[in-house]
């Protein structure tokens, strides 16, 4: 994108902006804009250039600055915004027609009755993108319902929480801090008073929740989560392990980062994978077996070959009864 | 880019919008401050097309035509009900909706339209705050097949591209007439005609592993009427079917919550409960419940139980 395709967007709108809004302070504007003031007062400089043609002082757009504040005396016709393109329109749109299947998210009252006025505005076309936000079987009304009010009313949360990595159920403290929504699950972002350290809650595995009578209160180093590269970071604090991946067990890569992926010739990939938990990964190994084999570390493969070995000896005995 | 050129197209929008006539392109050559510059026919020709390309890209509705049936030449002005938005007002609750859906993408594509269009309702004297709030949904659209799938679905174009379905070791090329791009559970999806299984199929973009290709003319893809996108990548699946699992003592929990138990059981000297649990997808259930080992084994029904015993099987060295 040019400059100039930036610019002059901005240029259209600025002059119904600031009618709309006498007596606004440029420095407002310059947020509303997401521009500095100095490159707002360029632009307002260039307006003052331009007006009808005759271009002599009745023609040119007249803006009055008292101190900070900017107000439009003539505009030159350019009374009202540009229409929505169809590009922003769909940004837009989809965006609240997600919002709006979405439960527990915001007020989705208030999104169908946006909706429906940008519909208006902009004409309701077909969108070209779909976007289905979060899953919303698995996840106990009840709990959802608990954990907005938990957030709405800034208190504190029981909660009785599965977590998968040990495969336990324990029950926690936490101090709700924002509701997050990646790669379509719902995750309720607190501190954890027993952890001591901000956790991810995945909404589906909070299997009962209830709202404390105190206060929500994450201390001050308890830091939002940095979601910029996904769910899961790699830690290279964590042991690795070099997996050969059938074509069968392929989602093993696409769903968890893996690192150094090498496409083999029969259709299989050699990876590198991290995990935090020997236990979850023999489990998730076990869960593939066959389809993906482990190449190291060498405990880690005897590990699940040793669960493979005690679950037939415990099957054989269950079928002999 | 120079100031002389954003001047320029500012003034050229202001003209037109404010003539009822078409003007023809040597009148704005004389009207609007600017093209005098332009030394040579050839290039006020020139800066002229761009000027003109550069708006229908910014979305302004340039019209052409000819005041009377005499006119030798082609004009241009612009419709003033065509360009503004139409009033809109939004309740504080309605504006912060559309605030938060404007912070929906993390996606270079949406994320400049959205802020785009925020900036243009906030031009049209909506408040628009941009409270950071409680929630925070984001939708990212990393894949490189994003880009120009949409493209093609914008333009309606048909295309081509080498798709590596699960299971199969060679990726095939696919013909495919997108009607859209679909995002469920996190995972972005294409959904459209399938040319050569002559059928209306979804394919993930993970799994486009080489170029996306458009082929044949713009406005070729007609999108069915009244199809519902979300539908072809949202499976329904089969109705849940009863399973028994004896799971040990105090072990696999995350199957014992979604069961109810069925009362104790020791199984070779091990204590253990039976859970009765529901379950819709029973290949990958069978894959779930054999990450568990020893701790878990399947009573019913029998073909579950073989699937997890394969499972075993093979992890000591067995075939599947």
């Amino acid at each position: 994108m040019t400059a100039t395709s930036d610019r002059v967007p901005r240029l259209l709108a600025l002059v119904p902006y600031f009618l709309a809004r006498p007596g606004i302070e440029l420095a407002e504007a310059a947020r509303d804009f997401d521009v500095t003031p100095r490159q707002l007062r360029r632009d307002l400089e260039l307006l003052w250039m331009c007006g009808l043609p005759g271009y002599g002082p009745g023609d040119l757009i007249d803006l009055s600055f008292e101190g900070e504040t900017v107000t439009v005396t003539f505009d030159a016709g350019i009374r009202r915004p540009l229409k929505l393109t169809a590009a922003e329109a769909t940004a837009l749109l989809v965006a609240l027609r997600a919002l709006a299947e979405t439960p527990g998210v915001t007020d989705t009252d208030a999104v169908r009755r946006a909706l429906a006025k940008i519909e208006t505005a902009a004409g309701g076309a077909e969108a070209p993108v779909v976007v289905g936000l979060a899953e919303t079987r698995g996840v106990d009304e009840q709990v959802r319902a608990t954990v907005r009010d938990g957030l709405d009313t800034e208190r504190a949360l029981w909660i009785r929480y599965y977590t998968v990595a040990r495969d336990e159920i324990s029950d926690r403290t936490i101090d709700p801090m924002r509701l997050l929504l990646v790669e379509g699950r719902s995750y309720l972002e607190a501190w954890c008073r027993s952890a001591e350290g901000v956790r991810l809650f995945r909404l589906d595995r909070i299997d009962e929740a209830r709202v404390l009578e105190e206060a929500s209160a994450p201390p001050e180093r308890a830091e939002p989560t940095d979601l910029s590269d996904g769910l899961f970071r790699p830690n290279p604090a964590q042991p690795v392990a070099t997996l050969l991946i059938g074509p069968e067990a392929r989602w093993v890569a696409e769903y968890y980062p893996v690192e150094d992926l090498v496409e083999l010739e029969d259709g299989s990939a050699r990876v590198r994978m991290r995990y935090a938990d020997e236990s979850w990964m023999v489990r998730l190994l076990l869960s593939v077996a066959g389809d993906v084999r482990v190449e190291a570390p060498e405990q880690l493969a005897a590990a699940v070959v040793q669960r493979a070995g005690e679950a037939l000896e415990l099957a054989e005995l269950e079928s002999v009864r | 880019m120079s100031t002389t050129r954003a001047e320029r197209l500012v003034n050229l929008v202001i003209c037109l919008l404010a003539t009822r006539q078409y003007l023809p392109a040597e009148r704005i050559r004389g009207l609007v401050a600017g093209y005098g510059d332009a030394p040579s026919d050839e290039a006020f020709s020139r800066m002229f097309e761009r000027d003109k390309a550069e708006l229908r890209d910014l979305g302004v509705p340039l019209e052409t035509g000819r005041n009377s049936i005499i006119d030798p030449s082609d004009g241009y002005r612009i419709a003033r009900r065509d360009y503004e938005l139409s009033d809109i007002e939004l309740e504080p609750d309605e504006a912060a909706a559309v605030a938060l859906a404007a912070r929906l993408w993390d996606s270079p594509q949406l994320t400049g339209a959205a802020s785009g269009a925020l900036r243009k309702l906030r031009a049209a004297g909506v408040d628009v705050e941009d409270g950071s709030g409680a929630v925070q949904p984001k939708v990212r659209t990393n894949e490189p097949s994003f880009a120009p799938l949409l493209a093609a679905v914008n333009e309606r174009k048909a295309v081509r591209f080498p798709y590596r379905r699960p299971g199969s070791t060679e990726p095939a090329v696919r013909s495919v007439e997108p009607w859209g791009v679909v995002s469920w559970r996190g995972r972005w999806y294409v959904v459209g005609h399938d040319r050569d299984r002559n059928a209306a199929r979804c394919f993930r973009l993970s799994r486009v592993v080489g170029e996306v290709r458009a082929v044949g003319l713009a406005g070729a893809v007609v999108r069915p009427d009244g199809v519902n996108l979300l539908d072809y990548v949202t499976e329904t699946g089969p109705d849940p079917v009863p399973v028994s699992v004896w799971v040990a003592e105090g072990r696999a929990h995350g199957v014992r919550r979604k069961g109810s138990s069925r009362g104790q059981r020791t199984i070779g000297g091990r204590d253990g409960e039976v859970f009765e649990l529901e379950l819709a997808h029973l290949e990958s259930s069978a894959d779930w419940l054999a990450g568990h080992g020893p701790d878990v084994l399947v009573l019913e029904p029998d073909t579950l139980r073989k699937n997890v015993v394969n499972r075993w099987l093979a992890a000591i060295g067995g075939k599947r």
